[in-house]
């Protein structure tokens, strides 16, 4: 049977990982290659690689350093950040990426979806979504997190899988960094309502919140972090061992 | 040498990359003559089994793979790829494929309980069912990356198996001719490694 994924993030700025720690035997902890390769080697299943940068320039750099990894690294990539048509997309897979994530440019034109779809295979597209609490409702957030769009997010994740979206990323705002567990209702929510993979974000502090994550809701199929990785406070192999002696069935 | 076919299906960057990884020396082409020089060929493939198919004869490169392969030189299709191998699909209709391997290509969907999601994607233990050169490094239930909707049922060229609410053929070899349902180039060291034993064969003379 499909394992459960563990996937971190790395945001990449102008050519550099955002939030790069200490690695030992990593000398360069924000060199995106090197640190892709140190995740690849230490049981990491797939990589998601956000693009923050704003400039054209940074977003040249941003492809180039993409084309290296895929070169070099040999596990699904997953790319989002900045995709707002399907030329977006032809220009990160054409560097090797193997999904695309959209979340801002999908709110816009939510017509993007389909036509990825269309264009690339269900399997390809990547909804990412930013939710939090409002006013007893779970509420789409844009523009990373800073903008209520008024939308249930519910309803938009269902309307995205029925355009074609062929995985949900779901970030929490409410747990995102504050380190408790993940957010185990919202997530419950949204399994109930698509048959495509959820990928948990936002609030996974310990190895511990990935092992009541897989065990409450079943139905997950990946956990998603950043810090917790980058800082060395969750080891991916330990983690994955903890799982497994929890009947959680894992790749090692 | 190894030939990467070039038929306009996919991208094959990752491909490419992994086999340079190995150290071994790969081109992609389309020029028959290339496929005909090489000393084995690889036959990528992603999508619909008709729209690939075409491409492929219309290349005129379908008659390339089947006499080389005929010819002994050894051929590694992977995804869709393996799936072309075979006699037909049922993907959609009824199409033809190359007729390397015995069997057809069945729609996953009926064939698993409800509750599991199709396209089967994502890592998956294989079971080896029979020893084969192409797994000489693979242990049993080293895992691999699979993203597909149909599948091949087990039969005599099976050589490995994955789990999904029924037994997915996973990889398949007669003689020169082999296959991998799953993705080797994302299936991290486990994947290197089946590329590498590929690399190591040689021709049958």
């Amino acid at each position: 049977m499909i394992t459960k994924r563990i996937i971190p993030c790395l945001d990449v700025k102008d050519g550099r990982v955002v939030k790069g720690v200490n690695f030992l035997g990593l000398n360069d902890v924000s060199d995106p290659v090197a640190l892709a390769q140190y995740y690849s080697d230490h049981g990491a299943d797939e990589l998601v690689f956000y693009d923050i940068t704003a400039s054209h320039e940074g977003r040249k750099l941003f492809t180039d350093i993409l084309t290296r990894v895929a070169e070099q690294i040999f596990i699904p990539l997953t790319v989002g950040g900045g995709i707002n048509t399907v030329e977006d997309f032809d220009r990160v897979l054409k560097c090797g990426a193997d999904k695309v994530s959209v979340n801002s440019g999908a709110i816009r034109n939510p017509r993007l979806i389909s036509e990825a779809a269309r264009l690339y295979g269900d399997q390809c597209v990547v909804l990412s979504v930013d939710a939090k609490r409002v006013d007893g409702q779970f509420r789409v957030f844009a523009k990373g997190g800073r903008e209520d769009t008024g939308m249930d997010a519910i309803q938009w994740i269902k309307q995205g899988v029925a355009d074609g979206a062929g995985e949900i990323v779901l970030n929490s705002i409410d747990t995102d960094g504050v380190k408790q567990g993940f957010d185990l209702e919202m997530l419950d929510a949204v399994c109930q309502v698509v048959n495509v993979p959820v990928i948990a974000s936002g609030g996974a502090g310990g190895v511990q919140d990935f092992v009541t994550l897989f065990q409450t809701l079943p139905k997950v199929d990946a956990g998603l972090a950043a810090s917790i990785f980058h800082f060395g406070e969750v080891e991916i192999p330990t983690l994955k061992n903890t799982l497994a002696e929890n009947g959680i069935l894992v790749r090692r | 040498m190894i030939a990467i076919v070039d038929y306009g299906v996919g991208n094959l960057f990752s491909l490419k990359s992994s086999l340079n990884r190995i150290g071994a020396e790969a081109v992609v082409s389309g020029d028959a003559a290339v496929l005909k020089n090489a000393d084995m060929i690889l036959l990528p493939g992603v999508g619909a089994f008709e729209d690939a198919a075409k491409k492929l004869r219309d290349s005129g490169l379908a008659e390339v793979v089947i006499s080389e392969a005929k010819n002994g030189k050894p051929l590694l299709g992977i995804c869709l790829g393996m799936q072309l191998l075979f006699e037909k699909s049922m993907e959609y209709g009824e199409h033809a494929g190359l007729g390397l391997l015995k069997g057809s290509i069945e729609d996953l969907t009926p064939d698993i309980p409800s509750n599991l999601k199709v396209p089967h994607i994502g890592w998956n233990a294989l079971n080896i069912t029979r020893p084969h050169q192409l797994l000489k490094y693979v242990k049993e239930g080293d895992c691999v990356y699979f993203v597909h909707s149909f599948y091949a049922k087990p039969g005599a060229n099976t050589i490995a198996t994955a789990e999904y609410g029924t037994d997915v053929t996973a990889a398949v070899a007669d003689g020169n001719v082999m296959g991998c349902q799953f993705h080797p180039e994302k299936s991290g060291e486990v994947g290197l490694n089946i590329l590498r034993a590929f690399c190591e064969m040689e021709a049958a003379t």
